[in-house]
C-alpha cells in the first residue's frame, strides 16, 4: 500500500484505531389486540390464551395460528400451575443483564396450554430444577400488578409429584418423517410440507 | 428443469479472530473477496453482481453496512444486494447468489459474508429486553440450552458426547491456518473442568466470537469448465435449498425441528441422494454449540433420531472417521456468525475441490454444506460435488 503523505501538523500524531460509542433506542411498541387483552387479564391475575383453528392453545396469544396464518376467535383460562418442559441455569454476565446469577430460566407449560412460556425458577435450590417438576404461579403483591408478565415474580415447586412423562409441545408433531438411514429416498412426499401439503418440486 | 449449471470456482477467507484491529469492516470484507478472486484467477471487472450477507446489525451496532461496503467490494455499476436470515445467513447468501446464475442472469458472482463481532457485543444483541416479558433471556447459550437439555433426555445420551464434539473439532481447528482458536492445550479434562456458563453448555463447548469474513466466486458451467480445462476442480452446486418455521409454535420440534428435515429432503433429492449415510462423503454443518452435531446428525437424516450420539461416540464424525464433520474445526472453533455459514459452504466446497490442506480429507467426491439461525428457524443447505450434476 503507498505511503499517505501526511500535513506537517499530524505527523507524529498516534493513529486512531477505535472510537467507542454507545448506541441507544428509544421505540415505541404497539401490543395488538391479543397481546392487549392477554395483558389486561393479568392485571386481573388471570392468564388468557387463545385457541387457534385446529385446537391448539397458546400463551401468550398471538392473535392468529403461527402455521396457518389464520386468525383466533376463541379465549381460553389456563391453569396458573404448569410443568417444566426444559430449563438453563444461566451463569453468564453480560452486559444489559439486570439478574443476580446463577439465574434458571424454565420452558413451563402451563395446564391447558400447547406452548410452554420461559419464566424464572425459585424457592428451590437452582441445581435441584428437573425436566417434569410441577409448578406454580408466584404473584406480585396485588398493589403492584402491572399488565406485564414480570407481575408473576416466579414459579415455584407445587410439591406435586413430578409428571414424568411430559414431553415438549411439537414433540408429537416433529420430524415424523420416517428413517432415510439405510436409504429410503426422499419422496415427493417428504419434501413438500405436511403440516400444508404444499411445497416439493 | 432449465436450469443453468453453477458451481464454486474461488474461495476466500480472512485470518479469523478475536479482533481484527488492523481492518475496517471494509477491509475485512476486501480481505476475504481478494482471496476469492485470486483463487478463482479474476479481477474485480469479471464479476457481474455481488451479494453479500451478515447477521443482524446491532452485532456491530452499524445500519445497513452494505451501503459503506459496496465500493469496496467492486459493486460500482454493477447490481448488489443484501441478505439477511439470522445466523443461516452466510448459507442463504450463497445460494441466493447461485440462483442469479442457475437463473441465466449472470456468468460471475462474488458472494460475500462476514462479521466484525468485537465491534459490538452479539450477546447483548441478542437479549434485548422483549416488552411485557421478564428479562431472562441470556443470549444463543441461553436460548438453545433447554433445548439441548431436552435432546440429552430424549435420546439418552450420556453427559460425555458434547464433551468429544469440542475436543474433536477444537483439534481439527488446529489443522486450519485461518480458524480463530487453535488451542494446542485443549483436553477432555480442560473441556469438562471448564466453567458452565448456560447448564448444561460449558464454556470449552461453546463457539467463540469472531471477526472474519468468508467469499465465494461462483461461476456458471463455461466458467466452470474452463477453470477445469486450467487445471482448476470447480466444486459443483447438485442442489440447494431453504425452509423456514415460526419462531414460538405448539407444533414444532426445537430439537428435530420440521424446516431442517424438510430442507435436507429437499437438497437430497435435487442431488440424487437416496441414502445420506453412504452418498455424501463429509459434511460442514452448523455446530455453535457441541451437542448440536448429534441432534444435526439426526435432523439431517445422516442418523436414525435418537442415535446420533452414537456416531460421534464411536468416531464416525473425526477427521480419520468414515463420516467426517467439521473438518475446518466449524463454528467452535471461528464464529463471524453472519460468516459462519458461508464457511460452512466454502469449507465443504474445498473438501471437493481437494483445496482444503492439513485439514483435506481424502476421497470426497461429494459433500454437505449447512447452516441455521434464529431459533433453529432458518435452514440454508448445499450439496456440492467434483461430478457436473
Amino acid at each position: 500500500m503507498p505511503e499517505i503523505s501526511l500535513p506537517e501538523s499530524l505527523q507524529g500524531v498516534e493513529a486512531v484505531r477505535s472510537v467507542r460509542i454507545p448506541a441507544r433506542l428509544d421505540y415505541e411498541f404497539t401490543a395488538g389486540n391479543a397481546s392487549s387483552r392477554f395483558l389486561r387479564g393479568i392485571q386481573q391475575k388471570k392468564i388468557i390464551g387463545q385457541r387457534v383453528p385446529g385446537g391448539r392453545v397458546y400463551v401468550p396469544p398471538r392473535g392468529a395460528d403461527p402455521e396457518r396464518g389464520q386468525a383466533t376467535t376463541e379465549e381460553v383460562e389456563v391453569a396458573q400451575v404448569g410443568t417444566v418442559t426444559s430449563f438453563c441455569m444461566v451463569n453468564v454476565a453480560f452486559y444489559g443483564s439486570s439478574m443476580e446469577l446463577p439465574y434458571t430460566s424454565a420452558l413451563i407449560l402451563l395446564d391447558g396450554a400447547d406452548l410452554s412460556i420461559m419464566h424464572l425458577i425459585q424457592e428451590i435450590p437452582a441445581n435441584e430444577v428437573r425436566i417434569g417438576m410441577r409448578v406454580e404461579a408466584v404473584w406480585r403483591d396485588d398493589e403492584d400488578i402491572e399488565p406485564t408478565l414480570e407481575s408473576i415474580k416466579w414459579f415455584r415447586p407445587t410439591g406435586e409429584p413430578d409428571d414424568t412423562n411430559v414431553r415438549i409441545p411439537g414433540e408429537d408433531h416433529g420430524t415424523g418423517l420416517g428413517s432415510w438411514v439405510g436409504g429410503v429416498a426422499p419422496t415427493e412426499a417428504l419434501v413438500r410440507n405436511p403440516r400444508t401439503g404444499k411445497g416439493g418440486h | 428443469m432449465g436450469k443453468e449449471r453453477v458451481a464454486v470456482v474461488g474461495i476466500g477467507q480472512t485470518k479469523h479472530q478475536a479482533t481484527r484491529g488492523d481492518v475496517s469492516m471494509a477491509g475485512l470484507v476486501r480481505e476475504a473477496a481478494q482471496r476469492a478472486l485470486d483463487d478463482a484467477h479474476m479481477t474485480w471487472t469479471d464479476i457481474d453482481a455481488v451479494v453479500i450477507g451478515k447477521a443482524p446489525d446491532f452485532f456491530e451496532g452499524v445500519m445497513m453496512p452494505e451501503l459503506f461496503l459496496a465500493d469496496a467490494l467492486g459493486a460500482t455499476g454493477k447490481p448488489m444486494f443484501r441478505v439477511h436470515t439470522a445466523g443461516s445467513v452466510g448459507g442463504s447468501t450463497a445460494i441466493v447468489a447461485s440462483q442469479l446464475i442457475q437463473a441465466g442472469l449472470h456468468e460471475r458472482v462474488l458472494t460475500v459474508a462476514f462479521e466484525k463481532q468485537s465491534e459490538s457485543e452479539a450477546m447483548w444483541a441478542l437479549s434485548l429486553p422483549i416488552p411485557f416479558t421478564p428479562p431472562l433471556h441470556a443470549g444463543a447459550g441461553g436460548y438453545f440450552a433447554p433445548h439441548i437439555r431436552s435432546y440429552i433426555r430424549r435420546s439418552k445420551a450420556p453427559d460425555h458426547i458434547g464433551m468429544l464434539v469440542a475436543l474433536k473439532d477444537r483439534q481439527n481447528g488446529i489443522k486450519n491456518p485461518y480458524a480463530h482458536l487453535h488451542e494446542h492445550e485443549i483436553s477432555f479434562d480442560s473441556i469438562k473442568e471448564s466453567m458452565m456458563l448456560w447448564d448444561p453448555i460449558r464454556y470449552a463447548e461453546t463457539c467463540p466470537s469472531s471477526d472474519g469474513a468468508c467469499a465465494l466466486v461462483l461461476g456458471s458451467e463455461k466458467v466452470a469448465d474452463d477453470a477445469m480445462a486450467e487445471g482448476r476442480q470447480p466444486a459443483w452446486i447438485q442442489g440447494t435449498a431453504m425452509r423456514s418455521e415460526p419462531t414460538l409454535s405448539a407444533e414444532r420440534d426445537t430439537v428435530l425441528p420440521l424446516g431442517g428435515a424438510l430442507c435436507a429432503a429437499d437438497v437430497y433429492k435435487q442431488a440424487g441422494i437416496t441414502n445420506p449415510r453412504k452418498d455424501v462423503d463429509a459434511v460442514e454443518m452448523y455446530v455453535p454449540f457441541s451437542w448440536f452435531e448429534p441432534m444435526w446428525l439426526e435432523n439431517l437424516g445422516f442418523a436414525e433420531p435418537g442415535e446420533g450420539w452414537k456416531m460421534t461416540e464411536q468416531g464416525a464424525t473425526a477427521l480419520d472417521g468414515d463420516f467426517p464433520v467439521n473438518m475446518s474445526g466449524g463454528v467452535l472453533c471461528t464464529n463471524p456468525i453472519g460468516a459462519s455459514g458461508m464457511l460452512r459452504f466454502g469449507e465443504i466446497a474445498m473438501q471437493v475441490r481437494g483445496t482444503a490442506g492439513e485439514h483435506q480429507v481424502d476421497g470426497v467426491r461429494r459433500g454437505v454444506g449447512h447452516a441455521y439461525g434464529g431459533g433453529s428457524q432458518f435452514f440454508a443447505m448445499w450439496v456440492v460435488g467434483k461430478d457436473k450434476p
